[in-house]
């Protein structure tokens, strides 16, 4: 009997590939966390997560620094975009390359290297870590704003901006009512690319604090370290359902996106 | 600032400089300070090239450098061919399957490194497998795989679908069809496919941390353990000057080939 090729077969390694080490792994870490060391189901490290205040204490400290960082970056970030964007201003894209570029040197290097001078600069990473965290948070993640900032500020409608001064908007105004809701998917997936790695995010933490900020993904780390693996995988779980409440939210996002723009 | 265009393009302009000095001082300062063998930065003890020597002399980071490497193109490879495979296939396929991939795919892409790790940690050490060169690759390709599935993806949309079946219809088999119409129209997706796995690689640190032999270091490793509680070693200053090197020459080799392109295609346009 011959053999009927089919185009469809080809993508069996690659699905069986992402079945056995990343959908398996997945479920084994939902059974991991509820479940206790004798491997029975349990509800202990629910009860154990919620019940200490330590706990929830990292995910809220993880979650303000997430959202410093977030802002900081775009703070920096948009203007930054909307400069690299125009076309009078800058004419070519290696400019925007040389921000993407910091990326591909090791980050454990550059992170080392933050450090190494902010203390040589006198501001101590012991003394002022949350400072020197913040920093070497937005150092790392500013990159990530660039790119998806710059390239929607490419895409935008230069005649709405046009016909917004034409209308008798002032410049603040055309900012705030033409630009930035023109630009905001370019916002949210910026944003997106910057909140939750900083939530799991913890060589930069450690690093740069000395171990005075722990962040979730710290901490994540500190009882796997202990060979705690029930535990650790119900916090790994809860990053696992976090990320999916993000991802529903920015989908939810570009699917209004898509709908109001199918009315024009 | 808005009556002078002539000082909002300084101001905007100096404003750009003064970001992108402040994101590469921490290279720079290394770089500066590679040429001068004290063991701090900020001490300056006289122009030397002793940190270079020692660079080549110190064999763990030498080794560390090797394994960054061969680990990174290792999985760089399986990576390229599962990745361009499975989107080659799905391609191909009915709607149903098609989603479930897809959704499949994502799943890498958005989840967190250390969730990714730690998961695989589970697996291995539920089904006691020791942690060698093995769980390491498995880690990596993990980690890269679905990017090249995303960057080949969109070339077989653009694709025209009719030539593969004029192929068949000429006469060829689906194998002879597969590599002469389909991979040539591919071939740039995959490319960068294989780029971004192996930047994602080299720049690991989380799940070659976890997945790794005890013994087995790469530059994130290596370093991570030092700088945790020392300032980087003066021979790392000496190595960043040689990735600052090899990253510049990228950058300004894509972009050289980029505007050949650009200026080929309109030509081309121009006949």
């Amino acid at each position: 009997m011959k053999f009927n090729f089919k185009r469809k077969y080809l993508s069996f390694p690659y699905v069986l590939f992402l079945i056995l080490f990343v959908v398996i792994p997945v479920l084994f870490i939902v059974y991991y966390a509820f479940s206790n060391k004798g491997g029975h189901l349990s509800f202990q490290n629910l009860v154990k997560f919620f019940s200490d205040s330590t706990n929830v204490n990292v995910l809220i400290i993880s979650f303000v620094y997430a959202i410093i960082n977030t802002v900081c970056c775009l703070l920096i970030g948009y203007p930054l975009a909307m400069i690299l964007a125009n076309k009078k201003l800058n004419k070519s894209t290696v400019l925007v390359m040389m921000f993407v570029m910091p990326m591909w040197i090791n980050f454990v290097i550059r992170t080392g290297a933050t450090r190494d001078l902010l203390n040589w600069i006198g501001i101590s990473t012991g003394a002022n870590s949350t400072l020197t965290t913040s920093i070497g948070l937005v150092y790392n993640y500013l990159p990530f704003v660039i790119l998806p900032l710059y390239t929607t500020m490419l895409k935008m409608d230069q005649s709405q901006i046009e016909a917004s001064a034409d209308l008798g908007a002032n410049k603040v105004q055309t900012f705030f009512k033409v630009i930035i809701p023109m630009t905001m998917p370019g916002i949210v997936s910026a944003a997106t690319m910057v909140f939750m790695p900083t939530l799991s995010s913890y060589v930069i933490s450690d690093i740069l604090s000395e171990y005075n900020v722990v962040l979730f993904g710290s901490y994540i780390d500190l009882y796997f370290g202990q060979a705690d693996w029930n535990f650790g995988s119900f916090m790994a779980l809860i990053m696992l359902i976090l990320i999916g409440i993000s991802v529903y939210i920015t989908r939810k996002f570009d699917r209004g996106e898509q709908g109001r723009r199918s009315i024009w | 600032m808005v009556k002078h265009p002539k000082l909002a393009k300084i101001l905007a302009q100096s404003y750009v400089w003064l970001i992108l000095l402040l994101m590469y001082l921490p290279i720079i300062v290394l770089v500066i300070f590679s040429f001068t063998a004290t063991d701090e930065v900020g001490v300056w003890g006289g122009f030397s090239l002793e940190l270079y020597g020692r660079l080549f002399q110190n064999k763990d980071l030498m080794t560390a450098v090797g394994n960054t490497v061969l680990i990174a193109v290792v999985s760089a490879i399986i990576s390229t061919i599962l990745g361009t495979l499975g989107a080659v296939g799905v391609f191909y396929s009915g709607k149903k399957y098609n989603k479930t991939v897809e959704t499949m795919t994502q799943l890498p892409v958005v989840n967190a490194e250390i969730v990714m790790a730690l998961s695989l940690a589970v697996l291995f050490k539920t089904l006691n497998t020791s942690y060698t060169f093995f769980t390491l690759v498995v880690g990596h390709v993990v980690l890269t795989v679905a990017f090249v599935y995303l960057n080949v993806k969109p070339k077989l949309v653009q694709m025209d679908s009719s030539t593969y079946e004029a192929a068949l219809d000429l006469g060829a088999t689906p194998w002879y069809a597969l590599f002469k119409i389909i991979l040539p129209e591919i071939i740039p997706g995959i490319l960068s496919g294989f780029l971004i796995s192996i930047t994602l690689s080299l720049d690991d640190f989380v799940i070659t941390q976890y997945l790794k032999e005890p013994s087995f270091e790469t530059i994130s490793t290596y370093i991570q353990k030092i700088v945790t509680k020392h300032p980087i070693p003066a021979e790392v200053r000496a190595l960043t000057t040689f990735i600052f090197l090899i990253v510049l020459a990228t950058v300004i080799g894509i972009t050289i080939y980029n505007n050949k392109k650009a200026s080929s295609q309109a030509k081309s346009r121009r006949k």
